[in-house]
């Protein structure tokens, strides 16, 4: 018989861990229902299929209104039309402080569109029905992926990838993709969320792909041995409408639990599940009035070991080698931080967020719009609240910085034509003369053909990477001298605030009862002595 | 001369345990206030309430015991003999000259103690109640209360109170030294008796 050395009881151990890890992981991802239908058995779903388009054409045979539902959302669209404030946003329309705007570039940026083939913004996305991209939501075998520059499309041929890296994609097996259809999981939804900005964790900084499969403390909810949330937990859909937007936010959510028969069962806030006084104290439930609950129980966004952007500078792009060659430069980390293509970058881990008073509306600096260059940074978004405001909470913010082309004629931000394979794309050419003069001739955007370059800021509201509650802030986060709400107006903080006069009147008639005491205890001692004398 | 019992036993009890309560008021409202960070402010917070409430109670008891027992009476004010007093803290103790008031079971304040002890009950303590009281429900408030009054403006008064209550201990403790010996004053809070001299009953 072998001998049972401690080194193989450590393994043994580490096994046996390991082993009761899976079946624990395996138990937790029964979130759901079996299903009804085996997608494996359907006949239409048994051919060869030479694109996803046929794919598609094969699921509305059966979800015959399924196109039509897609059509209608935001996801599809890239349209909003703000109640609030009038603007027409979506992603079609908006400027962000990353890679800009989606127009002329198209078959770069519509790689997350849920649909095939949309190649001009200035369009509406196709229209026939086969455009619709079913599996980008619904594959669960991981194995679909929209190839990056091909206007959503995936690729039918090997293709390299990145340009130069000697990665082939291969073309996804679509039959198998097909045949093992379900429910979207935090994969599919992540395949574009977590990668906005143009790479992991780039854009929002509470999204990447840590959250494919995170532990209770970086996600409580979408915790894999745990809850193991998908995202429709909460973005709740309704006919293929997501609940949830970043555009009017709920940012105080005064109906509460959400239960069927009882309105709307659309639920993307933590009082749809929690309702709004969660606590056992009533103190911290009296803070949720003000505070959204994300301020406390997100104490830092990015903390799942993928940084986020927090500085993108365009201003220094276009460098080259003497050779005419472009360069890329990486920290120490690996991390890009200087691109001839997109200049130059930085990055935060375990960031703690910036706090404001918040009432989920969001405004934006659209293209057409003039601003004052005479005080920059210029909001590219600019988030509405006051603490007076009954609708307002204070809320944790990524405030994504950054530098981008405006024309200092006209005063309005600039559109960048940046990819394709043309003599005009910046990515190609590094000359923003012709990559902001072409945006302009194809968008009919004015350019005067003077440009600079402003400093900009844009507000992301954290809301996901909720750890378990204890992990929660303590009170002296705030109530402290140095509080995370320090400088927040129209607000009186116990521990942090005070009046420096009351103070200094109260301290000073402490002191001088003080002396006043120890002066007649003197005084009295030395009389006695004189009278005794 | 004979021993008496000045103070009884319920009123010693009340007096120390409201001096203790008082004390870690003051010790943990400063730290709520930001004057240093000892306990954390979340345990702050727990033991300011917790004493806070725990002196309501006894304020009750107190309030209760006094008016039943008649012992309200000990803080009506006087002038009569209040300049003696004054004058004697603050040139007479110098000169060697014995103190003017002599404690009773009737009378057991001196006219100064009286003044000093009525305004505590009825200024520094109701304004520390009620601010306190508005300042711990503030998450309740009604509307007609938020528009008219601010948390700030409680919190001011809540901790000018505490350092008008700051300098009444300081004065308070301090008197209490200014006795035959320095501890002459404090051992009958303690034991409850005094060596007192009945006033002249003629029969």
């Amino acid at each position: 018989m072998k001998k049972l050395t401690p080194a193989k009881l450590i393994q043994l151990f580490v096994g046996f861990l390991l082993t009761s890890l899976l079946i624990g992981s395996l138990q937790a991802a029964e979130t759901r229902s079996p299903t009804t239908a085996d997608h494996s058995k359907f006949k239409v779903l048994q051919g060869d299929f030479k694109s996803a388009p046929e794919v598609t054409e094969a699921c509305l045979s059966c979800h015959t209104e399924a196109a039509s539902q897609v059509k209608k959302t935001t996801h599809w669209t890239w349209l909003y039309d703000h109640k609030e404030t009038g603007q027409q946003l979506g992603k079609s329309k908006v400027m962000n402080s990353f890679c800009g705007m989606v127009v002329t570039n198209e078959p770069r940026c519509t790689s997350c569109h849920i649909g095939y083939g949309w190649k001009d913004m200035k369009q509406p996305p196709p229209e026939e029905e086969s455009a619709v991209d079913c599996l980008v939501c619904h594959d669960t075998t991981g194995g679909y992926k929209k190839f990056p520059v091909l206007s959503g499309f995936p690729t039918e041929i090997p293709r390299e990838w990145p340009k130069g890296s000697g990665k082939m994609v291969m073309p996804p097996n679509l039959t198998e993709i097909a045949q093992h259809v379900g429910a979207s999981n935090r994969e599919t939804c992540g395949s574009c969320h977590f990668y906005g900005g143009g790479g992991d964790g780039v854009k929002h900084g509470d999204l990447d792909s840590s959250l494919a499969k995170p532990n209770a403390a970086l996600d409580v909810h979408m915790d894999a041995n745990g809850l193991n949330f998908s995202c429709s937990e909460c973005h709740s859909t309704w006919g293929h409408d997501v609940a949830g937007s970043r555009y009017q936010v709920n940012a105080k959510d005064t109906k509460g639990l959400v239960n069927p028969g009882h309105g709307e069962v659309k639920a993307a806030s933590c009082e749809s599940c929690h309702n709004s006084d969660p606590h056992p104290q009533a103190k911290l439930n009296q803070h949720s009035e003000k505070i959204a609950c994300q301020s406390c129980h997100i104490p830092e966004y990015a903390r799942g070991g993928v940084a986020t952007k927090m500085w993108w500078d365009w201003s220094t792009a276009g460098r080259l080698t003497e050779e005419g060659k472009q360069i890329n430069q990486k920290d120490e980390q690996g991390r890009l931080v200087y691109s001839s293509q997109k200049g130059d970058f930085g990055y935060g881990e375990n960031v703690v967020p910036t706090y404001a008073w918040f009432n989920g509306t969001v405004e934006y600096t659209q293209i057409e719009d003039e601003f004052d260059t005479s005080n920059p940074p210029l909001g590219v978004n600019r988030i509405q609240g006051s603490a007076g405001d009954p609708d307002s909470r204070i809320w944790p913010f990524k405030v994504m910085r950054g530098k981008q082309p405006f024309d200092t004629v006209h005063n309005t931000l600039l559109a960048t034509h940046v990819f394709g394979a043309d003599d005009t794309s910046f990515w190609k050419n590094f000359d923003w003369n012709k990559a902001l003069q072409d945006a302009s001739d194809k968008t009919g955007f004015a350019f005067s053909g003077e440009y600079d370059f402003v400093e900009t800021t844009m507000h992301w509201p954290i809301t996901h990477m909720v750890p378990s509650a204890d992990q929660a802030l303590e009170c002296a986060a705030c109530h402290s001298a140095d509080s995370r709400l320090a400088g927040l107006p129209g607000i009186y903080m116990p521990g942090h605030d005070s009046n420096e006069w009351l103070d200094r009147i109260g301290w000073l008639a402490v002191l001088m009862t003080l002396i006043g005491v120890v002066f007649h205890r003197i005084a009295l001692i030395i009389s006695r002595k004189i009278n005794k004398a | 001369m004979s021993q008496e019992m000045i103070f009884k036993r319920f009123e010693r009890f009340w007096h120390w345990s409201q001096a203790l309560l008082i004390f870690a008021l003051i010790f943990t409202g400063f730290e709520i206030h930001g004057s240093y960070s000892v306990l954390s402010f979340a345990i702050a917070v727990k033991l300011h309430t917790l004493a806070a409430w725990a002196l309501i109670v006894l304020w009750i008891f107190a309030i209760f015991w006094h008016l039943t027992t008649g012992e309200w009476k000990h803080y009506l004010p006087t002038s009569k003999g209040l300049f003696a007093v004054v004058y004697y803290y603050a040139v007479g103790a110098f000169k060697g000259e014995s103190h003017p008031y002599k404690k009773t079971t009737n009378a057991k304040h001196n006219p100064l103690q009286r003044l000093a002890y009525l305004g505590f009950k009825l200024a520094i303590s109701p304004v520390i109640w009620i601010s306190g009281m508005l300042y711990l429900f503030y998450g309740d408030w009604p509307a007609a209360l938020t528009e008219t009054l601010s948390l700030e403006v409680v919190a001011y008064i809540h901790t000018a109170a505490a350092f008008a209550m700051m300098v009444f201990i300081i004065g308070h403790v301090y008197m209490t030294t200014l006795g035959k010996t320095v501890f002459s004053h404090i051992k009958p809070m303690i034991t409850g008796y005094e060596d007192t001299e009945k006033p002249d009953v003629k029969k």
